[in-house]
């Protein structure tokens, strides 16, 4: 009890006391949180995880039923192993690169490096009829902050299977439209290279497009900085891929 | 620290009061019209108002009990910094925590819950209650207005999820075959799922309490 009298006995509105007394408060707080912190994260980083191979397995339609799974990671983690049958890594130069895990490449690390440094992470995936699937993940800038996706493309690696698209904070009702199903079931059936194989990627078009054009789809109104970015994007992203494109498309027709 | 106040219950009808108060007369969003803006916010769905119930909940009864631990010693110069550090520090917990264990739920809560730092029922129990009580009936003050403030948030989306969505928790309620794109007659209200809806329903619900409780009522 003898310090906790000689404590209240101090003039709690000294400066001494007063800055000993935040000070000390800090440092403890600090303690606290950063302890908190360290021991959650496992915790969060599955979450990220599982969100991610959802992500990726929603791009070709075989995320159904995650929403009423009861142990929501081992269930995505069980449809991942089933239709994710292969995962490699390319650079611009069409060479795969051994040795790195495709799915823990953060994708903005390597969006900032020179593009002959980049890794390109890509996904292979098999459906239930046996149809497969290439996946490349997207990421750009939207209008507050980033915007990520990935698109799943056919085995003739132009015709798109099907889009997912997600964002950090864009505009709800406006960019956060990227996020749902109605924008994201346009991209099905668009291809990125036109016929005589030169790389078109997907236009978004403000105030719609036209029906006919097989390599664009309509802009999200009120979006207008979301929408560019996300063409940028797929522009951007998608043409890395382009020299792993030739030599895989070389590749089947030769066997043919 | 009186002798006589350290005999009384846990429990007493004092105590007590200080819970049920909050949840009518005493309401901190109906009659005390603090932390409006969240109630707007987080009330289109049911789940996330319940989480959010929770956790102002959670925020308002632990930072009363530490501030009411720390009332003799806090200097009065910086109050108000060591209340801000002490809620900022139980509300960043709480973000955490929601992250490790409900990340679904922590993304549609996304910058509301960073934003219960700036809840007015928080700093006001402080300020008004805590500095001056001790721990116990502090601790029950929090709880009170943090269920007073979720009640009134369950309320609201009850209502906006049953009929703006037709779901409550996420399960369909109004049967899929009553819809018209089902061939019925029924039709979401839209408008339910909006910021103002959210506005009037807290309108209608303060207009029900006053006229059942005329003490409420100004001259």
């Amino acid at each position: 009890m003898s310090i906790l009298e000689k404590i209240r006995k101090v003039d709690k509105n000294s400066n001494a006391y007063i800055f000993a007394y935040a000070s000390g408060m800090v440092i403890i707080v600090a303690l606290l949180l950063a302890f908190a912190a360290t021991a959650l994260k496992p915790a969060q980083q599955r979450n990220v995880e599982t969100e991610k191979r959802v992500d990726i397995l929603k791009s070709i339609g075989e995320a159904n039923g995650v929403d009423q799974a009861k142990d929501k990671y081992d269930f995505v983690a069980g449809l991942y192993s089933k239709y994710i049958v292969d995962q490699l890594v390319v650079n611009s130069l069409g060479d795969t690169i051994k040795g790195v895990d495709a799915f823990n490449i953060e994708l903005h690390n390597e969006l900032s490096k020179p593009i002959e440094q980049q890794n390109l992470p890509m996904f292979v995936a098999k459906l239930d009829n046996g149809s497969v699937k290439y996946i490349i993940p997207v990421r750009g800038k939207g209008l507050w902050g980033p915007i990520w996706g990935y698109i799943a493309l056919n085995n003739d690696l132009s015709t798109i299977y099907g889009a997912t698209f997600g964002h950090k904070g864009e505009t709800p009702g406006l960019g956060a439209e990227i996020a749902t199903p109605t924008f994201q079931k346009q991209f099905v059936g668009k291809t990125i290279y036109n016929e005589a194989n030169q790389f078109t990627s997907i236009k978004v078009v403000k105030g719609g497009a036209d029906r006919s054009d097989i390599h664009a789809v309509d802009a999200i109104s009120g979006g207008t900085i979301t929408s560019k970015g996300l063409e940028k994007m797929l522009y951007d992203c998608l043409s890395s891929y382009q020299a792993y494109f030739n030599k895989l498309k070389k590749l089947s027709n030769g066997q043919e | 620290m009186g002798k006589s106040s350290e005999k009384e219950p846990l429990f007493s009808a004092k105590n007590l009061k200080l819970i049920t108060e909050p949840l009518d007369s005493k309401n901190p969003i109906t009659v005390l019209v603090l932390g409006i803006c969240s109630a707007l916010a987080v009330t289109a769905k049911l789940k996330p108002a319940i989480v959010m119930a929770i956790s102002v909940t959670v925020v308002t009864a632990f930072s009363n009990l530490i501030i009411s631990m720390m009332r003799k010693s806090i200097p009065t110069r910086i109050r108000i910094i060591v209340q801000l550090v002490v809620i900022a520090t139980l509300v960043i917990l709480v973000d955490l925590i929601l992250k490790a264990y409900v990340p679904d739920v922590s993304k549609q809560l996304s910058v509301f819950v960073g934003l219960i730092i700036t809840n007015c029922i928080i700093m006001g129990r402080l300020e008004a209650f805590a500095l001056g009580n001790r721990p116990w009936p502090s601790f029950l003050d929090g709880i009170g207005n943090g269920l007073g403030y979720g009640l009134i948030l369950i309320i609201v989306a009850f209502f906006r999820e049953l009929l703006g969505s037709g779901t409550l928790l996420g399960y369909q309620v109004i049967p899929a075959d009553f819809f018209v794109k089902n061939g019925g007659f029924y039709e979401n209200n839209g408008l339910m799922i909006l910021p103002p809806m959210a506005l009037i329903t807290l309108g209608i619900i303060i207009w029900i309490q006053r006229s059942r409780n005329k003490k409420l009522l100004e001259e």
